[in-house]
């Protein structure tokens, strides 16, 4: 019992130990070995920079809010074609046959380097980058909903069908409740993977976004901005799937990975 | 209970004509079960015995209109189950099926599991609700209305299956060893509650088992399957007066029965 508690309790007790000692590594570091301040900055520093980019405006209403946007949106694009990509996929065998080799093709091409190309077609603005998003997060939701709708138990499927459940019936009972937690499998990658195709997105072309304050902070050598804007997409990518997973907690409390999550 | 007399008179309940169910695949066709005749009344308890791959379950699946079979026909109450490839409804709802496992959906609690088939049948929600807390109520689950599958044992899932079987009141209840996964206990428990929820729901039902004993003490009729093919070997009676004790089976004349059946299936090997 008393163990049980004490496991439950360890993520809070252990991450900011190991917080306070990778920020005691990183200080003791900076002092003892003399590393350049455009190389690693003190840690004191990177928080009065940290501070002064929260304070700004500018930060919020224009870098972090289009990240933010392209990232939510390239997710939204994905999660609805890779739902209805994976479901039809799952459902029609010999259209999965058909495409399976092209489709192995396509997830297997380092998405990234296709990036430069999203940039001549859609542009510097934020259209490239909703595609990028968009493309990453597709994959992971839309394989994940394959498989889901494909695992569903044999019998539970005799118990609709020796109640006489119409199709309907049983996609509203059966189908729906079953895949879902594979769709939220698939929407933790994805939202992770969104952020990703946003940022390298931003990285390559554009003058706005967290990406590109990165780039920015580069090209002047401010070291302390760059660990700043990295710690700010840090807090981004945290929240934006933790909130994907409250709402998964919200939608199948009744799931394995929901009970068994002791994270939140 | 003992209306077996009857069935010269009347339709029978439950009907099977020289069914038989070949199963073809590559490797050649595999005759599952063959010239299977048998006849139920109303409210009689059968049991299905026999070794397994006997077929007492495709037999069963048979009769829940599962599996289609390949030769002869399923009636109910004259009706037959089958029409072609599409499955008459109307003796479809008067069916009620309890599996091996439990089945019961994972995201769903007790109470909307028992109430499933009154939803599918668009019974509204706090009727369908009050009949399913009515059934927790009766077959030992009261208090568990809200839970999850997942938080029950394995006995109290399949009271959950049970239930969710006679949520609209079947007049077939066919079962393939619900209690299988069950420790001995639990299981001598739970027949005895089965024989009291057969009772009181006064459905045909017709269980298949592969413990002896279990079918002697339940049913009024032990229905003896033999292997390859799966055929009828014997129909054997059992009077013993009802409600029926669990010290029935220190009995002389139980445990002949039971050593008959035994002897019988032994033969076969």
């Amino acid at each position: 019992m008393d163990r049980d508690r004490l496991l439950k309790m360890l993520p809070w007790i252990s991450t900011p130990l190991l917080l306070i000692l990778i920020v005691g590594a990183w200080k003791l570091s900076t002092t003892w070995f003399e590393i350049s301040r455009f190389v690693l900055p003190p840690p004191e520093d990177v928080a009065v920079t940290l501070a002064e980019l929260m304070r700004d405006p500018e930060v919020w209403l224009v870098h972090a809010r289009i990240t933010l946007l392209e990232t939510v949106v390239g997710f939204g694009f994905a999660l609805v074609t890779g739902v209805l990509a994976g479901a039809v996929l799952g459902r029609v065998f010999w259209l999965e046959r058909a495409v399976r080799p092209v489709v192995v093709a396509l997830q297997v091409i380092p998405k990234v380097a296709l990036i430069p190309l999203f940039v001549i077609w859609f542009g510097f603005g934020m259209t490239s980058k909703i595609v990028i998003a968009a493309i990453l997060a597709f994959f992971p939701i839309m394989l994940n909903v394959l498989l889901g709708v494909r695992s569903v138990e044999r019998g539970h499927r005799e118990v609709m069908r020796s109640l006489d459940a119409s199709r309907w019936q049983t996609f509203q009972s059966l189908d729906f409740h079953s895949t879902l937690p594979y769709v939220f499998a698939g929407m933790e990658v994805g939202i992770v993977f969104a952020l990703i195709g946003a940022i390298v997105g931003e990285y390559l072309g554009g003058n706005e976004g967290l990406g590109y304050m990165v780039v920015v902070s580069l090209n002047a050598l401010d070291a302390p901005q760059l660990f700043a804007v990295i710690i700010l997409l840090a807090a981004l990518g945290s929240i934006l799937f933790f909130a994907v997973h409250a709402v998964k907690r919200l939608m199948i409390p009744w799931h394995d990975s929901v009970i068994e999550s002791s994270i939140s | 209970m003992h209306a077996v007399s009857e069935v010269q008179q009347s339709t029978p309940e439950l009907e099977l004509i020289a069914v038989g169910k070949t199963f073809e695949s590559r490797a050649g066709s595999t005759v599952a079960l063959t010239d299977i005749n048998l006849s139920l009344a109303r409210e009689e308890f059968v049991a299905l015995v026999g070794q397994s791959g006997c077929g007492k379950t495709t037999l069963l699946r048979i009769l829940a209109g599962l599996e289609r079979p390949t030769a002869g026909e399923v009636r109910t109450a004259g009706r037959s189950l089958w029409d072609g490839a599409t499955r008459d409804r109307e003796t479809l709802a008067k069916l009620g099926l309890v599996f091996q496992d439990p089945n019961l959906f994972p995201w769903y609690s007790i109470e909307d599991n028992i109430a499933l088939p009154l939803k599918l049948r668009g019974i509204d929600k706090s009727s369908r609700l009050a009949r399913a807390r009515e059934l927790c109520e009766s077959v030992g689950l009261a208090g568990f209305e809200r839970a999850y599958p997942r938080e029950l044992s394995g006995g109290m899932r399949q009271r959950a299956a049970i239930a969710r079987a006679l949520s609209y009141r079947p007049e077939i209840l066919l079962m393939d060893e619900p209690f299988g996964a069950l420790d001995a206990l639990t299981r001598d428990k739970m027949n005895l509650e089965l024989q009291a929820i057969a009772a009181a729901s006064r459905a045909t039902v017709v269980l298949v088992t592969h413990a002896i004993n279990e079918a002697v003490f339940l049913a009024d009729r032990v229905v003896l399957l033999s292997p390859r093919p799966g055929r009828i070997r014997s129909i054997t009676e059992v009077a013993f007066a009802r409600p029926r004790r669990l010290d029935l089976e220190t009995q002389p004349e139980f445990q002949d029965i039971v050593r008959e059946l035994r002897h019988q299936l032994d033969e076969e090997q």
